[in-house]
């Protein structure tokens, strides 16, 4: 197992007011994301657990791109990775954004 | 422009698609769900890193409380996609507690949302005495007046050790994807070879372990179709008429099964069965639509189910 962690500045907080949300499954090709409200609004960490070892530059080019695109201000986000493809992660990560903005029911 | 494509509606989605966290939310009463032990609190599996395999927050069991059509549940989800549900020292665990706290209650009933193949083997000595804790678990619950109810629909089945808690349950729903058999297909042809069971042979393997055949021949107390819906509506019945559970029910089930493998132990196929049992045109039974298949397993005397 392979454990990395990035961390960001960001633009802007995260909107919405759900404190945690929970997207994906560790299965093959597949990961889960954990987010929790947790940091200040203008940081955001990424912390990555995965059996796949040797892909850190990957990771961090796919992290960089997700904070540029969402700045997910104020979130922690934590993987549990099954060896998904980079397009997977991206999806699962701005799943996981868009999912703790929504409104809380 | 073309009109949005229509979400699908709460109670039609499908039981197999959906993930144990979507089964939970659509199965109870709208945001009731509390859970127990969540994500967040990160129990994940000793063993797993031991393989340098990835675990799951939840290690794929979610547990908590809600309510059903306004009366108080506990419910416990299995998670099928990761590790094929199977049960290891914090999955099994999880699902011990909650019915130890359902027990405690003596009548808050608690429905689990099977889709296991059994045991996990990366932790097979914790996960084989998770089983057994869990059935004590499950008997002492009902022992106790608090009725517990199982659903099968999930991609993972029902296998191994979840099989043998299913067992344990005050009654079960089951969809036609939802197989229960306590050996799978290819334990079964790996041990006993191709001839006695081709595991490739997915007809043999749904007419032999699949929900109608489950149904027919009394293992289960109702069949479903695979909707949100329906499993909803079966847990609602399932527990309002669950049996009270003693020494003569366990007698009663005793001799149920008795008589089950003396009229049937014979067969070779499921289909042998069902025209055993005087199913009018067994061969038409795999390829039957759920509500006809309903409507003529309401009729077979042999799925009155007086025992359990």
């Amino acid at each position: 197992m392979e454990t990395l962690s990035y961390r960001h500045a960001t633009a802007r907080r995260a909107s919405g007011t759900k404190n945690i949300a929970l997207v994906g499954v560790v299965a093959s090709c597949n990961l889960e994301v954990l987010v929790e409200r947790v940091l200040p609004d203008t940081e955001c960490e990424v912390a990555i657990s995965t059996a796949a070892e040797g892909f850190g530059k990957v990771w961090e080019a796919v992290v960089a791109d997700f904070v540029e695109r969402r700045s997910p201000g104020g979130l922690r986000l934590s993987i549990n990775d099954g060896g998904a493809r980079p397009d997977t992660v991206s999806l699962r990560l701005a799943q996981a954004v868009r999912t703790i903005e929504e409104d809380a029911s | 422009m073309s009109a949005a494509p229509a979400i699908i509606a709460r109670d039609a989605r499908s039981w197999y698609e959906a993930s144990a966290r979507q089964r939970i939310d659509a199965l109870l009463d709208a945001s009731t769900f509390v859970e127990f032990i969540g994500p967040e609190q990160r129990e994940t599996s000793p063993h797993l890193a031991l393989f340098d395999l990835p675990e799951q927050f939840d290690d794929g069991m979610v547990v908590g409380h809600g309510t059903l059509d306004g009366n108080p549940v506990f419910v416990a989800a299995q998670e099928g996609r990761f590790m094929g549900g199977a049960f290891g020292e914090v999955h099994g665990a999880k699902l011990t507690g909650l019915l130890r706290a359902a027990r405690d209650t003596k009548s808050i009933p608690v429905l689990i949302l099977f889709d296991t193949g059994g045991v996990r083997l990366q932790e097979a000595n914790a996960g084989e005495l998770a089983i057994a804790e869990i059935m004590r678990a499950v008997l002492e619950a009902r022992t106790a007046g608090t009725p517990v109810v199982g659903l099968i629909g999930g991609r993972a089945g029902c296998y191994g050790g979840g099989a043998l808690v299913a067992g344990c349950c005050s009654a079960l729903a089951i969809s036609e994807q939802g197989r229960l058999a306590v050996s799978g297909p290819e334990v079964i042809e790996t041990n006993r070879g191709v001839e006695e069971f081709d595991s490739k042979d997915r007809a043999l393997v749904w007419r032999t372990m699949g929900g109608k055949h489950r149904r027919l021949i009394g293992a289960v107390e109702r069949f479903v179709d695979d909707t949100v819906a329906d499993f909803r509506a079966a847990a609602v019945e399932l527990i309002a008429t669950a049996p009270a559970f003693g020494a003569d029910v366990l007698a009663a089930e005793q001799a149920r099964l008795e008589q089950r493998i003396a009229q049937f132990g014979t067969c070779i196929d499921a289909v042998d069965v069902w025209k055993a049992e005087g199913v009018p045109d067994p061969e038409a039974i795999p390829a039957m639509p759920a509500q006809p298949f309903i409507a003529l397993a309401d009729t077979i005397r042999r799925t009155r189910h007086d025992a359990r």
